[in-house]
């Protein structure tokens, strides 16, 4: 089976500022797959370059087999409803005057099919994100932020899209009611057969939701591979550092902790050589060299002085 | 001299709204000693903001202070006037917000800011000029000395944030207030900030009241937790007590749900269902009944906070065995 | 979610029922309420309740002083000021709410297009507005009425043309705002067209904040329309117009000084009427607009 996503090379620029600067993944059909970074890694750039909100200049992101890097919206529109998006601001992204009714039921009237029973949809995607078939007469200000987020995944489904692009799906929410978001993904995952791209920062949820994961860093990915082999045998020191930067919540817990100097550098003056060699625990003179891209049983690491286990 | 810096005594606090009054903190009672780190641990509605705005009077203009006290070394700070109130807020009694990129003055330089806060000291501009760069160093800034002329929107928000540190902490207050530092921040400059909270709150010897729901840092940086539900305190004791021995449901329920500690991947993950109570319209009895798998009958009534050993309370009918025959 | 200072209710009223609750119970915006219902009444059912014919001429009675037959006096011609009056009412909003609605809808539409359209567009646009705003009111209304002679119509259309800036440009910097917003990026991810995000998305949270200027705007069109009458720019005689009666009691101030009460008063109602109850609208929209965000 073709994968349902392939991104090779993707670059985004604004002005002179690099944002992706050749980012290259794959997502097989069913898979759940993981983009991990933090605020300037450009992760947020990568799935509105791929659903094409945000420009690409360069690169291709091929849709099951269909290329839709930098065509035009009217080649996008048909493919919108098999390419479906959430937002990271839960009440953010609803439209603050419509009912919840006519939120998750906007995809229809987008795509013209007016014959079908809006009430009747309407209440069939409230059910299936566990939402009571009242709120559909609410407003997104009357609802809690994981009320909220529900509505964003029933709209996202709403016609039954192949992939779904997913902008931190759990940001905001509270711990106890976090497993209620991503049990849903998962069940709704498995019930439709749908693939996910998910960005986060937030490690513990990748572990849950993702089959494989990407770690980006100023636009890169700097490793590559299966959720259990990257938790459990990291190549890259970012990836160690960003492992270890999740305190436990057990006040007796061991602090090794891999820290990470300084802040992330400026997009406008990028690093030569290694891009993260000024902030690397493990940095040494080899690393003025730039580290090529390679891969080992499917886990792919960009470094010259990769942990090996 | 007594040990305990701040004191929040059976303080209650309604909000008055068209709906009918909120209940936003009912009975709150717990300690802050000097030199102490606590940390406060709830979710969306626990309260947390409307106590910190109780605590330091910046309140909402529909605020009611229903009964009970707020002392700050031996005085209610509630029957203080606002001049009063004004002169400890950024003294003794310090604040860093959770928005780092809402906290400074975009217009000024983060030197004048900085200096402008020690308007209480008799210092020369230079002697403040040199204290602002020496509490930039200490939270990590480099090169402090040239980036005192800098503006805000040069530096990025964990940057920010430090400085929203540092300036806290120039006053050398008796408590800090941390009101979800690090939320908005990524994780590795999460610990970065933590770390150096940690060394500054050593050196300088403030007790620190520090707000978040992000349980990990919490076990890391505090001496003692109190967790809030909805408006109370369900729970309070040593951090070691909290984690390793919780003695009530939601707090149980809370460090479970944490996904931090689980570490095999989980097909389905803990949550605890239900929502968040109305606090225009409370249930009755104990607040975390409808959602606790564990209710009783009993549970009809209010638990009282109890106080189950040395620095341990919790308000739950499970730990009241022996009082049921 | 929810601020936990103001909360939000459980169930949704009309949203027209909540914003009159908020204007009724300001104390100054009941009163706007009450005086703008006067003027409205009275300018609908003018033909009802006028005592006399409003340009019914009777000399012998001319130049009368208030009485109980005549409230408020006669004018030069003998005829009742006070029907006078209450038709100018009607002359009145005649003349603002279609020029109010009239460049509420233009500004509205062409505001929208500046601000999600390309910059070019924009541009041009802004030029347009800019120019439009530097032309002296009288002055274009001078040219207009050289052109078309005077009229009601004519009032309409110039003080429509004059007030399309405005109202545009505050749609155009709404937009702008709302156009980054992540709800309407959603409906781009969406595939909605553009005409669909400006009239389904953008218009609904644009309106709210037109529709308060437009509320303060109208004692300025009164004016306004009062002003180019009392110049001979507006309605023709024997309509009968605040302005008008200005006109004539300027003239006639020494003889009978309650004509220039009569076209004065009915002015300033209106001008406080209308803020009261503008201010009071803005007030109630406002912290709404906010919390919705």
């Amino acid at each position: 089976m073709s994968p349902i996503l392939e991104v090779k090379d993707l670059q985004t620029s604004y002005g002179t500022v690099n944002v992706l600067a050749g980012v290259s993944f794959t997502v097989e059909q069913g898979e759940t797959y993981a983009m991990v970074g933090e605020s300037g890694s450009g992760k947020t750039t990568v799935i509105r370059a791929i659903a094409g909100l945000a420009p690409a200049q360069a690169g291709s992101v091929k849709f099951d087999g269909q290329e839709i890097r930098g065509v035009g919206e009217r080649a996008m529109r048909p493919l919108r409803k098999d390419i479906a998006m959430m937002f990271q601001d839960p009440t953010g992204s609803l439209s603050p005057r419509l009912t919840i009714r006519n939120l998750i039921t906007e995809p229809y009237k987008i795509q013209g099919m007016k014959d079908r029973d809006l009430d009747a949809e309407a209440k069939r995607l409230l059910e299936l994100v566990n939402l009571p078939a009242h709120f559909a007469d609410r407003y997104p200000y009357q609802l809690s932020g994981g009320q909220a987020r529900r509505v964003g995944v029933a709209r996202a489904l709403a016609l039954e899209p192949k992939l779904i692009l997913a902008d931190e799906p759990t940001a905001g929410l509270d711990v106890s009611v976090q497993g209620e978001l991503l049990n849903l993904l998962n069940d709704l995952r498995e019930r439709l057969d749908l693939s996910m791209v998910i960005i986060t920062h937030n490690l513990n949820v990748v572990r849950h939701v993702a089959d494989r994961m990407g770690i980006l860093y100023l636009g890169r990915l700097v490793e590559e591979g299966t959720t259990e082999a990257i938790f459990h045998e990291p190549r890259h020191p970012y990836t160690n550092c960003l492992l270890s930067a999740n305190p436990e919540p057990d006040p007796d817990a061991r602090l090794d902790r891999i820290a990470l100097k300084g802040e992330p550098p400026s997009l406008v003056k990028r690093p030569t050589g290694c891009e993260f060699r000024d902030r690397c625990p493990m940095a040494s003179d080899i690393c003025t060299q730039v580290p090529h891209w390679e891969v080992t049983d499917g886990h792919g690491v960009r470094c010259l002085t990769p942990r090996h286990l | 001299m007594s040990v305990t810096l701040l004191e929040i005594d059976n303080l209650s606090v309604d909000y008055e709204t068209a709906r009918g009054d909120l209940k936003a903190l009912r009975n709150i009672s717990f300690d802050v000693n000097k030199g102490e780190i606590v940390g406060i641990v709830g979710e969306s509605g626990c309260g947390k903001s409307t106590l910190i705005s109780a605590i330091l009077r910046l309140i909402a203009p529909n605020t009611r202070f229903r009964s009970g006290e707020v002392r700050f070394k031996g005085e209610d700070l509630l029957t203080r006037s606002e001049s009063e109130m004004r002169g400890l807020r950024g003294g003794d009694i310090s604040i860093v917000f959770q928005d780092p990129m809402q906290t400074h003055n975009p217009v000024i330089a983060i030197g004048k800011q900085m200096t402008d806060i020690q308007h209480r000291s008799n210092a020369t501009k230079a002697e403040k000029l040199a204290t602002a760069a020496k509490m930039l160093g200490a939270v990590g800034i480099p090169d402090p000395e040239l980036r005192l002329g800098q503006y805000p929107h040069e530096f990025s928000g964990g940057m920010r944030q430090r400085i929203a540190i540092a300036m806290a902490l120039m006053s050398e207050p008796d408590l800090l207030i941390a009101d979800e530092p690090t939320t908005a921040l990524d994780a590795t400059l999460e610990v970065q900030i933590i770390e150096r909270l940690k060394d500054l709150q050593r050196d300088l010897g403030c007790a620190v009241l520090f707000i978040s729901h992000h349980l990990g840092v919490i076990a890391e940086l505090c001496d003692r937790v109190v967790v809030m539900y909805a408006g109370a305190v369900v729970e309070s004791g040593t951090v070691r007590e909290i984690f390793h021995n919780p003695k009530h449901p939601y707090t149980r329920r809370l460090i479970e749900c944490d996904p931090g500690h689980i570490k095999e991947r989980a097909r389905i993950l803990p949550t605890i269902p239900g929502e968040v109570p109305d606090l225009a319209n409370l249930p009755d009895g104990c607040i975390f009944r409808d959602r606790c798998d564990q209710a009783m009958d009993r549970c009809a009534q209010v638990p009282p906070l109890a106080r189950l050993s040395e620095g341990h309370n919790a308000a739950c009918w499970l730990n009241h065995a022996e009082e049921v025959a | 979610m929810a601020d936990i200072t103001t909360d939000a209710p459980a169930k949704s009223r009309s949203e027209l029922s909540i914003i009159l609750a908020g204007v009724v119970r300001d104390p100054l915006g009941l009163l706007g309420l009450i005086i703008v219902g006067a003027i409205v009444f009275s300018a609908i059912f003018a033909a009802w309740i006028v005592p006399y014919n409003p340009i019914a001429m009777n000399i012998p009675d001319r130049m009368q002083g208030p009485s109980w037959n005549h409230l408020l006096g006669t004018d030069q011609l003998g005829r009742d000021t006070f029907s006078r009056v209450i038709m100018g009412g009607q002359v009145a909003l005649k003349v603002a709410l279609p020029a109010i609605f009239g460049a509420m809808a233009i500004g509205l539409t062409l505001g929208m297009i500046a601000g999600y359209g390309p910059k070019w567009l924009d541009n041009l646009l802004m030029l347009l507005f800019d120019t439009i705003r530097s032309f002296p009111t009288v002055m274009f209304a001078l040219a207009v009425v050289a052109l078309v002679g005077p009229s009601l119509q004519t009032v309409v259309f110039v003080v429509m043309a004059t007030s399309i800036p405005t109202y545009g440009r505050v749609a155009r910097t709404q937009t702008l705002t709302l156009r980054n917003s992540e709800f309407i990026l959603a409906e781009r991810a969406m595939g909605a067209s553009v005409a669909r995000i400006l009239g389904v998305h953008m218009l609904p949270n644009i309106i709210g904040v037109l529709a308060v200027l437009a509320a303060m705007d109208i004692p300025t069109v009164i004016a306004l329309e009062a002003g180019l009458s009392f110049l001979g720019l507006g309605v023709k005689p024997p309509t009968p117009s605040w302005g008008v009666l200005l006109k004539d009691g300027y003239a006639l101030i020494r003889q009978t000084p309650w004509l220039v009460v009569a076209g004065g008063l009915p002015i300033i109602l209106a001008t406080l009427g209308f803020t009261f109850l503008g201010e009071s609208l803005r007030d109630v929209v406002d912290p709404k607009l906010r919390k919705n965000r």
